[in-house]
């Protein structure tokens, strides 16, 4: 199973500046594990220190935000896009 | 306020806005709508710069501007509302001249002072469009929380190295910024413009998308992007789009808020005042 995962430009760090990744998992709690173990420090980034999606960064699944699905327990299937998009405030 | 038509125009300024006055969507009618119109930007860096430009362009009746930094030079590979000879005075001022001799029948408003908790309210209730062009995330929130409080649509932009994002806030009618991002980010975590760097030119594109969503929402046409986070990475040179929804437990537009009144943004986004430039 293959989920396209767009990376934000401030974690693509951890991915030797790729912007798009392939991972599998079957929710996006396992997506995220499955990220953490191909790039350590991805989950760090993505999570506070009692594991909860940051605030400040939204996970959607096909263009709809997880914490209006089933948040981290959300389904993936096979095709599926996700977008890591965190809030940026320059101007 | 009356319905302006072109009698209410004179011949110069039926030339100058002539363009507009053809598309049916505007006409005489919408370009008097914009003349009544008062617009506030928030911040005359890179995204107020040419939103306002096009605002004062397009003949909205009241550009206010809010800025308390004196022109940089290195605010010039993007700020277009300032030149060489500008550097060193405050952005408002280079911002008002600019922008009176692109179109001096606007009144332009120059706020130099910094946005707090004490004196938002009072300035956003004189507009009736506010464009958030702010730089840092404390006022971001401060102007969100104003346009919840004071029911003002708030045009939301955002820029980072090559990416931009982009939403119209029509409060208690669609999310919220709160609804979008519930908290900022700790200080440090997320690098500023000023430290990871930004490409001038996508400053201006999503600064002229917000002063597009503006003039949309003053002549009331087409679709607003109050429900979706346009997304911009000039890179790719791709512009998609995700879903923004309500968030029953947003705590200033929810079912129960328990925001009513401005808070302290520096201490709720992890700042004390000597660690802000």
């Amino acid at each position: 199973m293959s989920i396209k995962v767009r990376i934000p430009t401030p974690l693509q760090k951890l991915t030797q500046d790729k912007e798009e990744v392939s991972a599998a998992g079957k929710t996006v709690a396992e997506l995220v594990v499955n990220l953490e173990k191909s790039y350590p420090g991805f989950r760090e980034r993505l999570c506070d220190e009692q594991g909860k999606l940051r605030r400040f960064i939204n996970i959607y699944v096909n263009e709809e935000d997880i914490r209006f699905l089933k948040g981290e327990a959300t389904p993936l299937k096979d095709g599926d896009e996700v977008s890591i998009i965190p809030a940026i405030a320059g101007g | 306020m009356g319905t302006w038509g072109l009698e209410n125009f004179t011949n110069d300024q039926i030339e100058r806005y002539s363009r507009h006055i053809l598309l049916s969507e505007i006409g005489g009618e919408g370009q008097g709508k914009l003349a009544q119109a008062k617009v506030l930007v928030i911040g005359a860096g890179g995204l107020g710069s040419p939103c306002a430009f096009y605002l004062v362009a397009a003949g909205v009746g009241t550009l206010g501007i809010v800025d308390f930094d004196k022109v940089e030079l290195n605010n010039l590979q993007r700020q277009i509302l300032h030149v060489t000879k500008d550097v060193g005075i405050p952005k408002v001022e280079s911002a008002k001249k600019r922008l009176l001799e692109l179109n001096p029948e606007v009144n332009v408003v120059t706020i130099s002072e910094k946005l707090t908790s004490k004196n938002t309210l009072d300035l956003v209730r004189q507009y009736d469009v506010l464009v958030d062009g702010s730089d840092n995330f404390p006022t971001r929130y401060l102007m969100n929380d104003a346009a919840v409080l004071t029911n003002k649509p708030l045009v939301h932009g955002g820029i980072f190295r090559f990416d931009g994002q982009l939403f119209t806030i029509l409060p208690h009618k669609g999310p919220c910024y709160r609804c979008l991002f519930a908290e900022p980010p700790p200080p440090g975590l997320v690098p500023s413009c000023q430290e990871a760097g930004i490409l001038g030119a996508v400053a201006g594109t999503i600064g002229v998308m917000q002063a597009t969503e503006v003039l949309k929402l003053i002549l009331g046409i087409g679709e607003l992007l109050t429900d979706r986070l346009l997304v911009f990475n000039a890179l790719r040179n791709g512009f998609r789009e995700v879903k923004i929804r309500r968030d029953p437990s947003c705590p200033i537009c929810g079912d129960h808020p328990t925001i009513h009144s401005l808070i302290d943004y520096e201490q709720f986004c992890g700042l004390k005042t000597s660690e802000r430039r």
